[in-house]
């Protein structure tokens, strides 16, 4: 299909019936100086970055991680002929020369979130030939420009919140460090989000909904893995209707096992999120604390089963202080719909 | 692309020919000139800051191997994060051969100079503190190894934090010498690593001086294989000021020397003076346990030719004073819980528990299990002496690291 589009295209510029679209320039991806500003990739057909270029594919997540109420646009690139590999456990295998797109935005007002949406920042993670690399580009205020900004920086953000009220972020964009504590897998820079089970749900597309993994392979985009809707899938955190341990679990998964995990910047803690993990003082349930310093208030363990009050998982969540709050980065407000998912998971855990 | 490769072999042979020194001074906008010069930094360069006063909105971080970052002296050079609306760490360094020289680190919120998973950490001539004295809500950590190999620290002073000045985790090949701690809750603690040498250091007005432990649950245990030798651990009077429910809090205010669980450490030519609770501690880990690897009880302890003063005449833990009031009106100067039976994943495990304790008087408590005082059995000996314990050899770091000086 991809390959027929690609004919198509060629076809009507042989024509001479348009003027080729400008692709998305594979070659400046690769190459190990990033580009200056975000339209020298052309990922985008227009100066904005709102209309995406033939062969980036939008997507979701199941289960994303809280970024103090941004918006994230985002979208997957494969250069032409090449697929994305099916893994069961993991990010799934991007070939080089892969781009995953994510923008931050807020509206206005989130009671009109399609309205005076305002572009902060796309991130791009780019799979060069030697290995990923992370890169922030800041939209400008005319949001005409996206310039690269390497050594991160603040910026304020004002909106109307879902319930009418004025909110207030100190929104950070990270440096390339930070961008890297996150998605760091024994000290590789790797993708997060897009594993198997957090792409296995519907999105709504042009041509109607479909699970994006089916839509993936049907676009021949993914390559291998299992057709049918067995594949493990990550519960949606917020859908009242799936199990409130899978949602929570789910949760956790994304906000914070990206460090919390075996190989990540937090392995030192022993505390460790992934949804693969099944050992329950790993998980935090009883488990002491070790480096935590205040962030563990006077509480004994980070999950107190049955007392989220006692937790200090679900206190360093609330909390909005550096130096105690969870996770580090990313956030600088709490995130009040998971707090409550959090502390019903744990009151309901014996 | 043979341009490029070209200009890229060219780069890399500059690079090694002359490393570059990129300058930060104080003044506006330091946050992004300081992160950006430690991003920009090639293996081989120096960060250096200069004298002044620099103010921090967000944790700094370097992920680049071979660099050094450096400031004009930590009585003039000031990193301060008082400001700090983000991340935890003041400086973060995920990259080897580091080394951070001759600069402070004020009032981080969380911890001052963290290194995770990295080789050969050079802390060199590095003042760490929160301003306000102690509190309980200072970071936790002054300088913070973790998950590293070859780490020296070498006469760096640590103030005020909430659980260890200098804390080095899960860690091998390890030197802390003429450094300082001094108003924290712990001077200077090894938990669960392998090989360190703790020597000519000074912790004074902590609420305990030196600690050596191993805790259960974590990627690395099995700690093993310290020496702490020729510190002067006197005077630890601050009161414990650790959150309740930290493994740090348990340490009594006043302690000196203190090993929880961990295997072959030798405590020896110290001088050990004006701790109230006792001068040298040894006990297993009270808390319940489901880690069926972790081994509880301190093991292989040796405690020799220590100067020790006057301590443990105000015991302040839980039945200290009952006690010192039942043992000669003072807590002796080597305690040992004595336990050599703990229970771990519902099995109980018995060792064979081997001690040389040559200082003394020992005070041995008998518990059956530890934290088990009820049932103590004080017993007052001159000295306590098992099976002699070959010392560890010292700890070599590598040439380039060993070859740096403070």
């Amino acid at each position: 299909m991809r390959r027929l589009a690609a004919a198509l295209i060629l076809a009507a510029s042989l024509l001479g019936a348009a003027a080729p679209a400008p692709q998305v320039d594979v070659a400046r991806l690769l190459d190990e100086t990033p580009a200056p500003i975000l339209a020298d990739y052309r990922l985008f057909a227009d100066a904005g970055g709102r209309r995406p270029n033939a062969g980036l594919v939008p997507y979701t997540l199941n289960t994303p991680l809280f970024s103090d109420y941004a918006e994230k646009f985002r979208y997957v690139f494969a250069p032409p002929g090449t697929k994305v590999g099916y893994r069961a456990e993991g990010p799934l295998d991007f070939p080089v020369g892969s781009v995953l797109v994510k923008t931050f935005a807020y509206p206005a007002d989130f009671r009109r979130p399609d309205e005076q949406v305002r572009f902060l920042e796309t991130r791009l993670l780019i799979h060069r030939r030697t290995g990923w690399v992370a890169l922030a580009y800041v939209w400008n205020d005319a949001q005409t420009e996206a310039v690269l900004k390497r050594a991160g920086t603040r910026l304020d953000v004002n909106f109307i919140d879902a319930k009418g009220q004025p909110r207030h972020v100190d929104y950070a964009v990270p440096n390339v460090n930070q961008c890297k504590e996150c998605h760091s897998l024994d000290g590789q820079i790797a993708p997060i989000g897009p594993k198997a089970r957090n792409l296995n749900g519907p999105f709504a597309y042009p041509g109607g909904r479909e699970n994006q993994l089916a839509h993936w392979r049907r676009i021949g985009l993914l390559a291998g893995g299992p057709t049918k809707a067995i594949a493990a899938r990550t519960a949606v955190w917020n859908d009242p209707r799936e199990p409130l341990a899978d949602r929570a679990r789910a949760y956790l998964d994304a906000n914070c096992a990206h460090c919390h995990n075996p190989r990540g910047m937090a392995s030192n803690s022993g505390l460790f999120l992934e949804l693969e993990q099944t050992d329950p003082t790993a998980q935090g349930v009883e488990k002491r604390p070790v480096a935590a310093g205040r962030g563990g208030a006077d509480f004994a363990y980070d999950i107190a089963p049955g007392d989220p009050s006692q937790s200090i998982l679900y206190y360093r969540m609330a909390s909005t202080e550096p130096g105690v709050m969870m996770p580090e980065l990313s956030r600088s407000l709490p995130h009040e719909e998971g707090l409550a998912l959090i502390r019903d998971y744990i009151r309901s855990l014996k | 692309m043979r341009t490029w490769l070209m200009t890229t072999a060219a780069m890399a042979l500059a690079g090694a020919a002359q490393a570059a020194v990129i300058e930060v001074a104080a003044g506006p906008n330091a946050q992004e000139r300081a992160q950006t010069a430690l991003i920009d930094a090639k293996p081989g360069d120096t960060v250096a800051f200069g004298a002044g006063r620099f103010e921090f909105t967000d944790g700094l971080s370097l992920d680049i191997d071979d660099v050094t970052v450096k400031g004009a002296g930590p009585d003039k050079t000031f990193l301060d994060f008082k400001g700090q609306k983000g991340g935890g760490d003041g400086l973060l360094i995920t990259s080897d051969r580091v080394v951070v020289r001759d600069l402070a680190v004020q009032d981080t919120r969380g911890d001052g100079i963290k290194a995770k998973g990295v080789d050969q950490i050079s802390y060199l001539n590095v003042l760490v503190e929160w301003t306000g004295g102690p509190k309980e809500t200072n970071g936790a950590y002054g300088v913070y190894p973790v998950s590293s190999t070859n780490v020296l620290i070498d006469k760096v002073t640590v103030k005020g934090a909430a659980d260890a000045g200098i804390y080095v985790g899960q860690s091998k090949n390890i030197v802390v010498r003429n450094s300082r701690a001094e108003f924290n809750v712990a001077g200077i603690e090894i938990e669960n690593s392998m090989n360190a040498d703790v020597y000519d250091n000074v912790a004074t007005h902590n609420a305990g001086g030196i600690l050596v432990f191993d805790l259960p649950d974590l990627p690395q245990q099995g700690g093993h294989s310290t020496r702490v030798y020729r510190n002067k651990v006197v005077d630890n009077d601050t009161k414990n000021f650790a959150p309740k429910n930290s493994t740090v809090a348990a340490v009594p205010t006043g302690t000196g020397v203190m090993i929880m669980a961990n295997r072959n450490v030798h405590i020896f030519e110290n001088e050990i003076d004006g701790n109230q609770s006792a001068a040298v501690m040894l006990i297993g880990y009270r808390q319940p346990i489901k880690d069926a690897k972790y081994e509880a009880l301190p093991r292989d302890i040796v405690v020799r030719d220590n100067k020790i003063g006057r301590n443990g005449w105000a015991p302040t833990f839980v039945g200290g004073a009952e006690l010192a009031a039942a043992t000669g009106g003072a807590i002796a100067p080597v305690l040992w819980d004595g336990a050599e039976t703990f229970t771990r994943a519902g099995q109980s495990v018995t060792h064979d528990v081997n001690v040389v304790l040559t200082d003394g008087p020992v005070l041995n408590l008998n518990l059956p299990t530890p934290g088990d005082l009820a049932e103590a059995k004080p017993a007052v000996t001159p000295t306590l002496a098992g099976t002699p314990v070959a010392e560890p050899k010292p700890v070599v770091l590598p040439a380039a690291q060993a070859a740096l000086t403070p």
